[in-house]
């Protein structure tokens, strides 16, 4: 540990929140916005959801069929890789689980998915991060559809990942036979992206 | 490429060599870091700072160098109000200081003599950082597709680095540059005034003709706002890429 000559440091969080904050984050009040590119503009009379494996299609949504899914609410803290973090974030949308239960499927054919996005955004993840109410596809934030700056209509969220992993604008989950990088993780950053173990970049173990 | 990501993530102890200030409240620092493994232009790096207890602070900034694997590197800070780490490194960052870095990071926002096509670059405030690092890389390449920028800032005397801008602009042809001020301008003023919008991206020439490579660095809402108008011109979305430096506000545009 280097020590800075002279850094105090201003922000110091109390304890209780220190222990709730990954390394190297700090705590924002806002809701920053972090994106690539332009914010996409879906018509929901254009949306859809589609699950595939390989060549075949195992389940599609247009918006009304999704929002008729079994709904659930989650309360959780997110990291962004840029550094912030926000506490008791509240979304609702339509768990992994649900999802591959609406679609016929006991468990995911594969160990792996790639999340496509509007926009060709792409991003990676192991189905152990999706499945156990770890993660879904939102539609709500805080009671309000999810705007389009945010990811809407629909976002993956996978809050316990940084999150660049839970992808904006997301039309097509495609599950793999292996983990290859999306569009983040080709150009540098962590395949995984746990932000207790800090894995920010390609490099960080 | 393992070994460059290896390279990219590890901690390096870097000595501040120089400190000169760019406006009043804008300051670029140059750093040697050791064995540091050569960047684009664009990319950034993470600082991370540590207090005597433990407490740790880490930020990104843009590398404001051009291109290269010289060991000295330079960024360009503006000191937000109330900034717990701008205001640390205006205030009490020293030449010789030592401050742990890594990267660089990002191959996304960054430019490479390899893809030397039209190129639009639109910068708020300090996200011109990123774009000076692409016009110094370009230089230096000796990089032939034309250039524009457009560059908001709220007064003359906030526009950072601009002699060399004005410099690059006059020595080049293929290199044009425009200044809009938000808040003041001097009489005799003959850049653009006001926020930036769709007729002046326009007259500007900002327009898909030729399929141009777009890059936007400010405040977020600068960007989000710039990054719609250019969608609506017919720019395809995928040449148009963003880097949002943080909450409105404290960037001063
Ligand atoms: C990829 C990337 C590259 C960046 N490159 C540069 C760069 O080249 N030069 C540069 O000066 N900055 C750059 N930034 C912003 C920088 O990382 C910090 O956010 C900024 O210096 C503020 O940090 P702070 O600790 O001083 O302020 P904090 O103590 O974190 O915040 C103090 C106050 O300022 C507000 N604030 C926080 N961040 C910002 C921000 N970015 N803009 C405006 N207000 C803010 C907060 O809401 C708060 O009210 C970059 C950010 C990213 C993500």
């Amino acid at each position: 540990m280097l020590v800075t000559r002279g850094f105090k440091g201003r922000r110091r969080e109390g304890d209780a929140d220190r222990l709730r904050l990954p390394p190297g984050q700090f705590l924002t009040p806002e809701f920053p916005v972090l994106t690539t590119g332009p914010t996409q503009h879906t018509r929901l009379d254009r949306w859809s959801l589609a699950l595939q494996h390989g060549g075949s299609l195992l389940g599609k949504w247009s918006w009304e069929q999704f929002e008729a899914l079994p709904q659930t609410e989650i309360t959780c803290d997110i990291h962004c890789v840029t550094k912030w973090s926000k506490f008791d974030t509240r979304w609702r949308g339509v768990t992994i689980d649900n999802l591959l239960r609406a679609a016929g499927l006991d468990a995911a054919p594969t160990g792996f998915l790639m999340a496509h996005c509007d926009g060709g955004y792409t991003t990676n993840l192991l189905i152990g991060d999706l499945i156990e109410a770890r993660a879904m596809i939102a539609t709500h934030f805080d009671d309000l559809p999810l705007l389009p700056a945010h990811g809407g209509p629909a976002r993956l969220l996978v809050p316990h990942l940084y999150f660049w992993k839970s992808a904006k604008w997301v039309r097509r989950l495609a599950f793999r036979e292996n983990d290859t990088p999306g569009f983040c993780e080709s150009h540098g950053y962590h395949l995984r992206g746990d932000p207790w173990r800090e894995q920010r970049y390609e490099g960080d173990l | 490429m393992i070994g460059a990501a290896m390279a990219a993530a590890q901690w390096r102890v870097a000595t501040v060599t120089a400190i000169r200030a760019e406006t009043a409240s804008v300051k670029t620092i140059r750093f040697e870091v050791p064995g540091w493994p050569g960047h684009l232009g664009g990319q950034h790096v993470d600082l991370r700072l540590t207090a005597e207890d433990g407490y740790v602070a880490q930020r990104s900034y843009s590398i404001a160098s051009g291109a290269g694997t010289s060991p000295q590197i330079e960024l360009t800070i503006d000191a937000v109000p109330d900034g717990e780490v701008s205001g640390f490194l205006h205030e009490e960052l020293r030449i010789g200081d030592q401050i742990e870095i890594r990267g660089p990071i990002g191959s996304y926002f960054a430019w490479s003599a390899e893809h030397d096509y039209g190129l639009l670059l639109i910068a708020g405030g300090s996200g011109i950082v990123p774009l000076m690092s692409m016009l110094r890389s370009r230089a230096a390449a000796g990089a032939t597709q034309h250039a524009r920028l457009l560059y908001s800032s709220r007064s003359i005397d906030q526009i950072i680095y601009r002699s060399e801008l004005d410099r690059l602009a006059a020595q080049t042809t293929h290199f044009t540059l425009t200044h809009t001020l938000t808040r003041e301008t001097p009489s005799g003023w003959a850049g653009e005034q006001g926020r930036i919008d769709r007729v002046m991206l326009t007259r500007r020439q900002f327009t898909p003709a030729g399929d141009p490579d777009v890059y936007v660095c400010g405040p977020t809402a600068f960007v989000e706002t710039i990054a719609e108008h250019l969608v609506a011109m017919g720019h395809r979305a995928s040449n148009v890429r963003t880097e949002r430096f943080g909450p409105t506000g404290a960037i001063r545009t």
